[in-house]
């Protein structure tokens, strides 16, 4: 029987076994649309904006490692996404995200809402595609799927013309397909593998540094058990968080600008750094020049572009990450050269020693809530298993400092990007993605409200999410960047102006409070938590001064870093605005 | 260092932009680029000159591999190849200097391919160089037009860059 295109459309995503659409229509789209309401295998989440579509879709991938398609129509709709779309493409996450086009006819005649949605996109996906023809409609849509979720993951953007979804042709949905132009690398090569397991387990003073690649290749189960078996020093990137279980005692914490200074003294210090799944962001290096002065490098990575892109490697392993520790922890057992247990006690008494000095320390107050205090308390009552959404800016570090990861896909946030606005969308996705769960979205006054209408997709979905909005009345990280850098010049870095977020909660149906003193944050916390179906907007009036550390300024070295005033025994007497 | 890199691509739209945009994007330059169809139609074949350290060809080259497009890809500086370009240039031939410009054409193994009462058209093929100095024997005075189709190559040997 011939269906039409927006017929196929709809069959392809069943098939494909997609739960969710996060989506919005117009015109160019209005075939699908007419399709989607005609069944219910595959079912339509309908955002406020084409950016939380986006967002949604990408939270939902993370959270699940399923991927997350988005439904738009042409021009502004497209455009819409494209903050979406670079957001995923920076964190390697796998969405499919559908555009609606003007008819073929019309292509490249400045038609009503159009643009050159392949264009425009090209450079912040993995690939896209544009549907000329309802007979490549189905092979098209497959290879989207198998391209973003295959390899090194990436958003794929499918544009379909209106007159294609309306023309009729055969189904027919490929259960498999090959590329001749694309055949994404699995094993790593064992000669390499067993080179690097040589080199690893005659290190004095070994460092594991893991990135997102573990959590995006599943592989922190035999990562953790490689660690443990070798029992070396383990940090995880922001987007390796979870990798590793934070409450282990091998793992050093964070590492990078407002890492830990265990992990980036350790960093400076080892002698051989086995990095797995991360890409030497500008973020964790610092300044080139002085990064790992003593290191000799292994790096499996599935994208070879990632290998020595900013950092000679000396061991370079291609290979999807689980694939090759698995083999690691083998040849690992197999080894006759066994681990040098006297030259690890040393480095594990250094690293102790460092770690002694507990950076993370701040200031405790018992007059203004400390951000801090507020993640330690979330952590505390959530024991740790919620799903953690964060937007961009100082709430962020904190999260990722304060909230001690034990599980991969727990913590959702846009690290290559920095997109604020990501947060609440994001947790939409993965509260859709995994119902009955704890989602809290850790956002800042300023965040939030670049994504706010999202709110009103949460009242019509009934999504219990928990919004911990640390409201600093700034632009947290751009005023901390100008009382250290710009001479205390706060320029428009002040949120004036600001909703009553009660009011503006409760408008969209939903619980508002608002939180000002320490005292009060664990019952605030501990209530909201018990709302199990209602979404709770928790509005924690904190320290404006506040600032993240350590903190390694830009130019500088791993083993430069700033310390909080606090461990000068000094109290803040810094003055705002 | 020079570097000559050809490529096999999908012969889809779409593909040779993005091998600019790739190039535009990450700050990489491109020195001269020809790209036309293969003996198989579903298939371009590109030849791209481009210029970087050791480190960045090398990210050059896994950079386009990565591209869905890319079907495979090869550096031909690293071995033995033969490079050509092809000039088409139009010259003032007005009495005087009609016989000079002959000689000089035949000294390069340039052919003639249009004539008029005042100019010639004169057609070259060779490495850059040659046309290089093709060109700066006629001197810039009599040139009307220049049109360089820029190098394609191709490697020594028995062996060829196909699927
Ligand atoms: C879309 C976007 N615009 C601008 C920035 C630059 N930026 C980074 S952090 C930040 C401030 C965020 O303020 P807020 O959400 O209140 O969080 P805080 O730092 O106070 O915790 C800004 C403007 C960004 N990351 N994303």
């Amino acid at each position: 029987m011939e269906l039409t295109g927006a017929e196929i459309f709809v069959r392809c995503l069943r098939d494909e076994g997609v739960e969710y659409v996060f989506g919005y229509p117009g015109g160019a789209s209005l075939h699908i649309y007419d399709a989607l309401y005609k069944q219910d295998a595959v079912k339509h989440i309908l955002t406020r904006h084409e950016q939380g579509a986006a967002h949604a879709a990408d939270g939902y991938a993370r959270s699940s490692g399923k991927p997350g398609v988005a439904l738009v129509t042409s021009g502004p709709g497209v455009t819409n996404t494209v903050t979406g779309i670079a957001t995923a493409y920076m964190d390697s996450i796998p969405i499919v995200v559908f555009s609606g086009q003007v008819a073929t006819s019309l292509i490249g005649n400045d038609a009503f809402q159009e643009v050159d949605a392949v264009g425009i996109t090209r450079p912040c996906v993995k690939h896209n595609f544009l549907v000329k023809d309802v007979k490549d409609l189905a092979a098209t849509i497959k290879k989207a799927f198998y391209i973003a979720t295959t390899g090194r993951p990436g958003p794929v953007l499918v544009d379909i013309p209106k007159d294609v979804t309306a023309c009729k042709t055969e189904y027919h949905y490929p259960k498999e397909i090959a590329l001749r132009s694309y055949a994404p690398v699995t094993k790593g090569h064992s000669g390499q593998i067993r080179k690097a397991v040589d080199l690893i387990v005659q290190a004095k003073r070994p460092m594991v540094y893991t990135g997102g690649g573990v959590i995006l290749g599943e592989g922190s189960k035999p990562l953790t058990e490689l660690v443990r078996l070798l029992g070396y020093p383990c940090t995880n990137t922001l987007m390796g968080l979870g990798g590793f279980p934070a409450t282990d005692p091998l793992f050093v914490g964070m590492l990078g600008m407002h890492g830990t200074y265990e992990a980036n003294m350790a960093m400076h210090e080892c002698d051989v750094l086995v990095a797995i799944g991360a890409r030497f962001d500008d973020r964790v290096t610092g300044d080139l020049a002085k990064f790992c002065p003593h290191a000799r490098t292994v790096h499996v990575d599935i994208d070879p572009a990632s290998i020595s892109k900013n950092v000679p490697v000396e061991i370079p392993i291609v290979g999807s990450v689980a694939a090759v520790l698995k083999e690691m922890i083998k040849l690992v057992k197999d080894s006759k050269t066994r681990v040098d247990k006297a030259a690890l006690q040393a480095w594990w008494k250094q690293i102790d020693e460092w770690r002694s000095l507990g950076c993370l320390k701040y200031e405790h107050s018992d007059k203004v809530i400390k951000p801090q205090a507020v993640i330690e308390k979330l952590h505390e009552l959530t024991a740790g298993g919620a799903f953690i959404t964060s937007d961009v800016g100082q709430h962020q570090m904190w999260t990722a400092q304060f909230y001690k990861f034990d599980k991969p896909r727990r913590w959702i946030n846009s690290g290559g990007l920095g997109t604020m606005g990501f947060g609440l969308p994001a947790a939409i996705g993965a509260q859709f993605a995994h119902p009955g769960e704890t989602v809290v979205c850790v956002t800042g006054e300023a965040s939030i409200q670049m994504c706010i209408q999202e709110l009103s997709t949460c009242k019509q979905y009934s999504l219990p999410i928990k919004i911990v909005n640390l409201n600093n009345r700034y632009m947290g990280m751009v005023r901390q960047w100008q009382e250290f850098f710009y001479d205390r010049r706060y320029s428009h870095s002040y949120m004036d102006a600001l909703p009553d977020f009660i009011k503006l909660a409760e408008s969209y149906g939903h619980v508002g409070m608002q939180i000002d003193k320490p005292a009060d944050v664990e019952g605030a916390l501990k209530e909201a938590l018990k709302l199990k179906d209602r979404l709770v907007f928790m509005d924690f009036i904190t320290d404006q001064t506040e600032n993240v550390y350590p903190m390694i300024a830009a130019g500088k070295g791993q083993h430069e870093m700033q310390l909080s005033p606090c461990h000068r025994g000094a109290t803040s007497e810094r003055e705002l605005a | 260092m020079r570097h000559i890199i050809s490529i096999l691509l999908e012969n889809e739209s779409g593909a040779l932009s993005r091998v600019a945009g790739l190039f535009s994007a990450r700050g990489y330059n491109i020195e001269s680029l020809t790209v036309a169809v293969t003996e198989d139609p579903t298939l371009s074949r590109m030849t791209l000159v481009t210029r970087g350290s050791d480190e960045i060809i090398e990210q050059i080259t896994k950079q386009l591999n990565k591209l869905v497009d890319v079907v495979k890809l090869v550096d031909l500086t690293e071995g033995a190849h033969i490079e050509r370009e092809m000039l088409l240039i139009k010259v003032e031939a007005s009495n005087g200097a009609r016989e000079e410009i002959k000689r000089l054409a035949d000294i390069f193994r340039g052919r003639i391919i249009d004539v008029t009462d005042t100019a010639y058209t004169i057609e070259l093929t060779g490495n850059g160089d040659k046309l290089d100095a093709f060109l700066q024997a006629l001197g810039k005075s009599s040139i009307i037009e220049v049109v360089r189709s820029g190098p394609s190559a191709i490697a020594r040997g028995d062996k060829g860059l196909h699927l």
